[in-house]
């Protein structure tokens, strides 16, 4: 990108444009309902966001209605849809999204998002916004200021202990380690987000070196960059569960699978989803996490808030809220959510830094230090693509 | 007192109004408008057709040709076994009909996707059966046997004919009233026919056109059913109204156009396996026909006859085992394979926040709303049909009844919320309103009947002793009918509950039923709360059911005509 255009993004998004002060907000906020449109398939997410709204509600007034929905697209879908209708600029029924990646490029793209907004929030001050930083760049897009972040999402294998043995250290053993344990692995359909996530996982290990999966694949690079992945992958897929012909819709199926001791492997975005699922009975005590080697794919959920919003001050009294300290060491809280935090150690105060090391552990919570390197995500269109051409490929 | 002639027409006239514009037209005009944005035409994306291009994209989506086989395959084979079996379990259990209706009532009230999520535990290669078998067989994992979302959709058939052989035999046992059944059968065995034969040769044919419509129904509705083919069906492809209800759902808007002509090939689909059907039935009555001519007589199927009996307690059982595993996973804490009972319970999926309390008050509310706006409807036209003095359902809206059971409602809804994008209709408004296109036929076929059958000596009795028209239908038709007015209502809410697609559709995800959450938590990672939800969608409608048979037997418990079916 363009340096001059990424200082003036930059400069956009730690200048407060709007004049509104905090406190006008705030008042703003006060009987407003904020229509949070979130993922819904894990009880506990949503059990957090309902902590939150009682937060809000008692804090400033503010209810909070989760809206649970299956697939981002439909929120996005939804945005479009009444901007077309002629709802430009306010009387949206979307407030609040939970997004990343291609749904926040498709957004800012088409400028349904509101904002910059994330500079102005009070607890913004706890968060590492400098350049370059996790927080600031969504897939390789910047942030500018348009979403704010809210938990950390790095992609792990979930394995049973007590079944198989643990992962190999790079995708290319997976060949031998799937034909080891025919029918006993396989990975959410691509179309789902995990799904894809495991194929940009195999891709950034397996792609030519000379590939470059930060900017967006041409017809040629693409076919060049996944020649190694389709080859691998017509090895693996007769060793997977029903014979690479039908996949688990997302990785909540693919999880209680594994609870139903019909696979041995899972993944997820999550590190501590497993030592979660443990401590709420859906996953066997044995379940352990394995990272690749050579890392694995990281990045930052945020929320935003589309540019016909009909409560941007409530959204905006929320997105603050899940970026509270206490707010996050709660979600960090294996007993809580166990979502890793994306606020910085370094810029917390005392009060702050206590309530995170005052928080419990368990024997299938890796440590920070067990996760590895975070692998950047490639561009959106790499993941577009890769589901469109898996797609092309198996699906008859 | 005599009332002007305008007055009395007038009631028809209004109701009828309303039922056009309210329901029937709503239905129409979606499919228009589906067929218009099928065809490239959809002036709010500023897409100005005709043209092809979103057949193009539609036919671009992989693996859509398997995926038309694969609704058309399940469609056809789950309204075909349904149909045969209903028909083999009357004539096998024809002498115990009114113990066979008691059985099967409270399952009709249990909806497609409650049944189908307790099936897909029962009969998972790691399910309930199989966990059974297990610790037996020493089986150390679960088989490699894809009993769940197999490709061929056969799980999706065997959710589909749980759901509708219960409800083609209540349809049967009606329709049976209406033909001289015993005395024909008396006389086909006086003259050497096995029973088989004569349900074969003289009672089919009879009854067939009677029940050609709800068949037809059973028909649309298991090609184009979501909910069920979410759950039951295969994944990669899906079937075409599960792929069609993906596009819909896509974040490009343009979307809308190719997912329109998937709704146009929905419903061609339909009426083709409609066609199908109905050509079917001629050949085969062609051939029954020139069978009969030889006086076959067919004394050796009698004994077949159980094998449909057999098969429908084999059905009944699954449906059981199904609705019992709801509950028992509902209050589950862990439960893993090979053990074939919990290792611990919990009531936590109930306590905890599980949203089941509002997701509960949101489709019950959608359910009272909609089945009573039905039912007001349905005795409007029906009262004022005998003002008219044109009694019954009759007419246009014969027609117009059965038009919202046969189109498949995914050609309609996605047609309807293209058009409910232009209007600011509160998201619960347009969902009660989508409900009540549904729910409407149901109630107005079920009260029908009833409402010929009252005795018109009643309203003379009640006419000569002074009563007005509304004074007679306020005082003396609508206490008298009291029992049918719930069981309508009972199953107008049932239909009500049941309902997917209007809620999602209409409601833009934005309403939250038992069903739309029960759907969306079956693709999650927790059975106990997904069951939660799906056992009140089962009992909610089951509790309204009994609640519609015990009350009228409450009221009226010194009437002895009146007590309804519970009498």
């Amino acid at each position: 990108m363009n340096p001059i255009l990424t200082a003036a993004a930059l400069m956009l998004s730690v200048t407060p444009v709007l004049s509104q002060t905090w406190e006008e907000t705030l008042d703003e906020a006060r009987g407003q309902t904020v229509f949070f449109h979130a993922w819904g398939g894990d009880q506990r997410t949503n059990d957090f966001i309902a902590s939150v709204g009682d937060e809000v509600l008692e804090r400033h007034g503010v209810t909070l209605q989760h809206v649970r929905i299956a697939d981002t697209a439909d929120a996005v879908a939804r945005v479009l849809a009444e901007r077309a209708a002629g709802r430009e600029k306010t009387g949206g029924s979307v407030d609040l999204i939970w997004l990343n990646g291609p749904n926040f490029l498709a957004m800012k793209d088409q400028g349904l998002l509101h904002g910059p907004f994330v500079a102005n929030l009070p607890n913004a001050q706890w968060l590492d916004l400098s350049e370059g930083s996790a927080n600031t760049v969504d897939f390789t897009v910047p942030v500018e200021g348009l979403e704010s972040p809210w938990r950390l999402a790095k992609f792990v294998f979930n394995y049973d202990s007590a079944r198989i043995a643990a992962p190999p250290a790079d995708m290319a053993g997976w060949l031998d380690w799937a034909a080891a344990h025919p029918g006993r692995i396989t990975h959410p359909d691509p179309a789902n987000f995990m799904g894809a996530t495991f194929l940009k996982q195999a891709l950034i290990e397996l792609a030519p070196d000379d590939t470059d999966l930060s900017v967006p694949p041409t017809d040629d690079s693409f076919a060049k960059a996944t020649v190694p992945l389709w080859h691998w992958y017509d090895a693996l897929r007769p060793n997977l569960w029903r014979d690479g012909r039908s996949f688990p819709e997302n990785e909540s199926i693919q999880q209680q699978l594994l609870n139903d001791g019909e696979i041995d492997m899972t993944m997820s975005f999550d590190p501590a989803s497993a030592a979660a699922a443990i401590a709420d009975g859906l996953l066997p005590e044995t379940v352990r996490v394995h990272v690749p080697q050579a890392g694995s794919i990281g990045n930052v959920s945020f929320v935003a808030i589309p540019v016909n919003a009909a409560h941007k001050a409530g959204a905006k009294v929320v997105a603050d809220a899940l970026l509270a300290p206490a707010t996050q060491a709660r979600m960090q809280n294996i007993e809580v959510l166990g979502s890793f935090s994306v606020l910085d150690p370094a810029k917390l105060d005392a009060t702050g830094q206590a309530a995170f090391a005052a928080l419990p552990t368990a024997p299938a919570l890796p440590a920070l230090s067990d996760l590895g390197a975070v692998l950047a995500e490639p561009h959106p269109d790499w993941m577009t693509r890769l589901t469109a051409a898996w797609q092309d490929r198996y699906t008859r | 007192m005599a009332r002007p002639l305008y007055a009395v027409i007038s009631l028809r006239g209004i109701s009828g109004a309303a039922i056009a514009i309210a329901v029937i037209l709503p239905v129409m005009i979606g499919v228009v408008h589906s067929a218009l944005a099928g065809f490239g035409h959809m002036a709010l994306l500023g897409a100005r057709g005709p043209d092809l291009d979103a057949w193009r994209t539609l036919l671009g989506q992989p693996g859509l040709w398997r995926a038309v086989a694969v609704s058309l395959w399940t469609g056809v084979a789950a309204t075909m076994i349904s149909m045969g079996l209903a028909f083999g379990a009357v004539a096998a259990l024809q002498d115990r009909v009114s113990w066979l209706r008691r059985v099967l009532a409270p399952l009709l009230a249990a909806p497609h996707a409650a049944l189908a999520i307790g099936l897909a535990f029962v009969i998972a290669p790691s399910g309930w059966i199989a966990r059974g078998l297990a610790v037996g067989l020493g089986w150390d994992r679960p088989p490699e046997l894809a009993t769940v979302g197999d490709p061929w959709g056969l799980a999706l058939i065997l959710g589909l004919v749980l759901k509708e052989v219960p409800f083609l035999i209540v349809i049967l046992l009606g329709a049976s009233t209406q033909i001289a059944m015993r005395e024909q059968m008396a006389a086909g065995r006086a003259l050497g026919y096995g029973r088989a034969a004569v349900w074969l040769w003289v009672l089919v044919p009879q009854l067939w056109p009677l029940i050609r419509l709800p068949v037809m129904a059973v028909l649309a509705f298991s090609m184009s059913v979501v909910d069920t083919a979410l759950i039951l069906g295969p994944s990669n492809p899906p079937t075409l109204s599960v792929m069609v209800a993906r596009l819909f759902a896509d974040p490009d808007l343009r979307a809308m156009l190719p997912a329109s002509s998937g709704a146009l090939l929905q419903l061609g689909l339909t009426a083709m396996a409609m066609g199908l059907l109905w050509a079917g039935a001629s050949v085969a009555g062609i051939f029954a026909r020139a069978a009969m001519r030889r006086g076959v007589r067919l004394r050796g199927l009698d004994a077949w006859l159980a094998v449909p009996a057999l098969l429908l307690a084999g059905l009944l059982f699954l449906v059981v085992l199904s609705l019992a595993v709801l509950a028992l996973w509902s209050v589950t804490f862990t439960w893993r394979w090979p053990d074939p009972w919990p290792q611990r319970l919990s009531m936590a999926a109930w306590q905890g926040r599980a949203g089941w309390l509002s997701a509960a008050q949101t489709a019950f509310f959608i359910a009272l709303a909609s089945s009573g706006i039905a039912l007001i409807l349905a005795i409007g036209w029906l009262e004022g049909g005998d003002r008219a003095g044109r009694h019954g359902l009759r007419g246009w809206m014969r027609a117009a009844v059965a038009l919202p059971l046969l189109l498949p409602q995914l050609s309609v809804l996605i047609g309807l919320s293209g058009l409910l994008l232009r209007l600011e209709m509160a998201p619960m408004i347009a969902v009660v309103w989508g409900h009540v296109l549904f729910v409407f036929p149901y109630v107005m076929i079920a009260l029908a009947g009833p409402w010929a059958a009252l005795d018109p000596r009643m309203q003379r009795t009640a006419a000569a002793l002074g009563a007005g028209p509304w004074r007679r239908l306020l005082r003396v038709k609508l206490p008298v009918l009291l029992a049918p007015l719930m069981l309508a209502a009972a199953l107008g809410f049932a239909v009500s509950i049941a309902q997917y697609l209007p809620t999602m559709f209409l409601g833009g995800g934005r309403v939250a039923t038992l069903t739309t959450e029960a759907v969306a938590l079956s693709s999650g990672s927790d059975r106990r709360v997904a069951a939660v939800h799906a056992t009140l969608q089962a009992g909610l409608p089951w509790l309204v059911y009994l609640a519609a048979l015990i009350l009228p037997a409450v009221i009226h418990r010194n009437r002895r005509a009146l007590k309804g079916e519970a009498s």
